[in-house]
């Protein structure tokens, strides 16, 4: 089968162009040579089924991030049949120098100049035919995000597959020599194909940015625009988690309950109330996913995530964070895991690192499912609202304690330079498109990890057969019991404890636990809780649930994130104890004063 | 203010000037480089961020955000 393999700067429309060349079927896959997954999607061209691969963005090849080792490995172990260069048209004077340096490794290739619609805006006109002559590699001029132009980039890109590959040298292979021909090469190029005005117009950009970059308003802006984020996600989100919810709940008691009436009780219950039951809570989380990943995708494509950045960048530095680590933690408190999967934009790895350290601390909503239940059951509903509020005061400081501990074991050495794109509107289909690929991997990722972890719960709570399920003498019992040591001097009780076990695969399902363990619901179960625990207790309760580990999902994202076993472990282990040790001195301290 | 030593730092808002020199190791040089930072191109100051926050510059047709730090390490001769 033949490759094709895109290339070009970041921010240049590469993944757009995958996207309409894949009609998003793409999958992840390894290559060797390379750690990195990278995206790839067979179609069919002309005769022949291609396989098309996504290379992350560069700036140069000879460059020292990890992105370009990527790309140079890659090119070095798998040289494709064709490489299609995408060059941004509006800054085509400094693109081409990635250009003429991959024309060095003496690639077949076809270059396609993005954007050709925003250039015209700017007043750049380029001559294609002239460029082709000079530079002899077919240019094209086209738009990834409308299509106009494609079908004829298309056809060239059929065409040139017919070409074999010259292949390369193994000297031009190895060579990492430095370039300085190239800035001569490019004044040669442009001189009669390009024209660029000396200034740019005033245009929308300018305007918009004199508004949500201003000193003042800036940040009382951004927080307004986050504000109205969530509210939209959980506004839109909550109504269709339900609806996902009571389907599945539909499901089993018109299909599945019928059907499995014969089955022998044990095997029924695992595969009914241990699986079904587990994965269908996660799966109503999707619509949350995917309008959370709609809105991303509109405010990472629109270039307003750079645009915050900027903003909050001098206040995290002294985190040893940056600006981009700060949005992705406030996108944490809606779910962790696309916050998580969202550090990827960060080129350095500690950086990256420290961030995904710090995101399990913001509180998703599904802990606020748990919080809103026990506040709701234990105080008055005006101090139940001041509780939740001082959780999310409890979330920041956990994440700030973090940073400014772990800061001096991760140094983000990288300099912060980042480009900042005009405003742009994503096309519908370009929505859509996101968001079913984030879906899909999310899916793809968490389902293995969710059934084990459902399983493993369900037999703890259910072994031996002669217990009652979920009851003390049960194994979840007996671990319960184990750990007593360690949960009494928090104030958790042995029940507690049991949920929490529980709560490590999904906090969703905390207080369903709590109401097969208590064997009421709703309101009897508020009532159980008020009589067996005190506010105090409820309280560390609540601050161990909020800090001890968010859930099976996020973990196994951070494992995938980060390829490393031990930065899991590091991950879990350091909140684990910090959970423990916040919780500790909250309960010990409080009881002390006489509460 | 021609051959007196200044860097990105010391433009403000709006300024203009022409970079004269990149005094930064290689790795930050080859990301500047492709970001269209080179000797002798125009380069202008768009705006600072509040708390010694990071510059927003402009090359060309490409804004480009980066750190006090980094910016100290670019000579430029105002115009």
């Amino acid at each position: 089968m033949k490759r094709v393999a895109l290339l070009g700067m970041p921010n240049t429309g590469k993944s757009t162009l995958f996207n309409r060349m894949t009609g998003g079927a793409a999958r992840v896959g390894n290559w060797p040579g390379i750690t990195v997954e990278l995206l790839s999607g067979k179609i069919s061209l002309g005769s022949d089924i291609v396989e098309v691969i996504d290379l992350p963005g560069i700036y140069d090849i000879h460059g020292f991030s990890e992105d370009e080792q990527v790309v140079r490995h890659f090119l070095h172990d798998n040289v494709p049949d064709l490489a299609i260069i995408v060059l941004n048209a509006t800054q085509i004077e400094r693109q081409l120098s990635l250009l003429l340096q991959l024309k060095q490794y003496n690639l077949n290739m076809v270059v396609l100049l993005n954007m050709a619609d925003e250039a015209k805006k700017f007043g750049i006109t380029i001559d294609a035919e002239k460029m082709t002559a000079s530079l002899g590699i077919p240019i094209f001029l086209f738009s990834a995000k409308y299509g106009n132009g494609y079908k004829e980039a298309l056809q060239a890109v059929t065409k040139a597959l017919r070409y074999t590959t010259p292949g390369m040298a193994e000297e031009l292979r190895t060579q990492i020599e430095h370039d300085t021909q190239i800035e001569s090469e490019i004044a040669r190029i442009l001189q009669h194909a390009v024209q660029v005005p000396a200034r740019l117009p005033d245009n929308l950009t300018t305007q918009l940015d004199h508004l949500t970059l201003h000193p003042w308003l800036g940040l009382p802006i951004f927080f307004g625009i986050m504000y109205l984020l969530f509210q939209g996600i959980f506004f839109f989100g909550m109504p269709l988690q339900t609806s996902v919810g009571e389907l599945f709940a539909w499901l089993r008691e018109a299909a599945l309950n019928p059907i499995t009436a014969g089955w022998p009780s044990l095997l029924r219950g695992l595969l009914l109330d241990g699986i079904y039951n587990g994965v269908a809570t996660v799966a109503a989380f999707i619509p949350i996913i995917v309008l959370f990943f709609l809105f991303m995708a509109i405010v990472e494509d629109t270039g307003y995530l750079s645009r915050a950045a900027f903003l909050m960048d001098a206040l995290m530095a002294k985190l040893g964070l940056d600006g981009r680590s700060f949005v992705m933690l406030l996108m944490g408190f809606g779910c962790n895991v696309p916050a998580l999967m969202g550090t990827r934009v960060m080129r350095s790895r500690p950086l990256r690192l420290l961030s995904m350290l710090v995101i399990p601390f913001s509180l998703c909503s599904a802990r606020l499912q748990v919080f809103v239940f026990i506040a709701a059951a234990l105080f008055t509903p005006q101090s139940a609202a001041l509780v939740v509020f001082s959780l999310y005061l409890f979330s920041f400081a956990a994440a700030i304690l973090t940073a400014l501990i772990f800061k001096r074991h991760l140094p983000n050495n990288e300099p912060f330079v980042l480009e900042l794109p005009p405003y742009r509107f994503p096309t519908l289909r370009q929505m859509i498109l996101r968001g079913w690929h984030e879906v899909y991997h999310f899916i793809h990722r968490a389902s293995k990890f969710i059934i084990i972890g459902v399983v493993l719960v369900w037999l703890l709570t259910h072994l031996p057969t002669s217990a009652v399920p979920a009851g003390p003498d049960t194994w979840a019992g007996h671990i319960g019991a184990w750990l007593d040591p360690v949960f009494s001097p928090i104030g958790i009780t042995a029940e507690l404890t049991i949920a929490l076990i529980f709560g490590f695969v999904a906090k969703e399902i905390v207080i369903g636990s709590l109401a097969v363990i208590y064997g009421l619901s709703g309101h009897a179960l508020s009532g159980a809780l008020a009589l067996q625990l005190d506010w105090v207790q409820a309280y560390s309760f609540m601050l161990f649930t909020l800090i001890y580990t968010p859930c099976l999902s996020t973990i196994a994202t951070l494992r995938s994130e980060s390829k490393s076993n031990g930065f899991m472990l590091l991950s879990l282990g350091w909140s684990l104890a910090l959970a423990w040790v916040v919780s500790f001195i909250f309960y010990q301290g409080a009881r002390a004063l006489g509460f | 203010m021609n051959d007196s030593n200044i860097n990105l730092n010391n433009l403000s808002s709006g300024e203009s000037a022409v970079i004269v020199a990149i005094h930064s190791e290689d790795a930050l040089r080859q990301r500047l480089q492709a970001l269209g930072f080179r000797v002798g191109k125009r380069i202008e100051l768009i705006r600072k961020a509040s708390f010694s926050g990071p510059l927003q510059v402009r090359i060309g047709t490409t804004d480009i955000l980066l750190r006090k730090n980094e910016a100290s390490k670019i000579a430029v001769e105002k115009l």
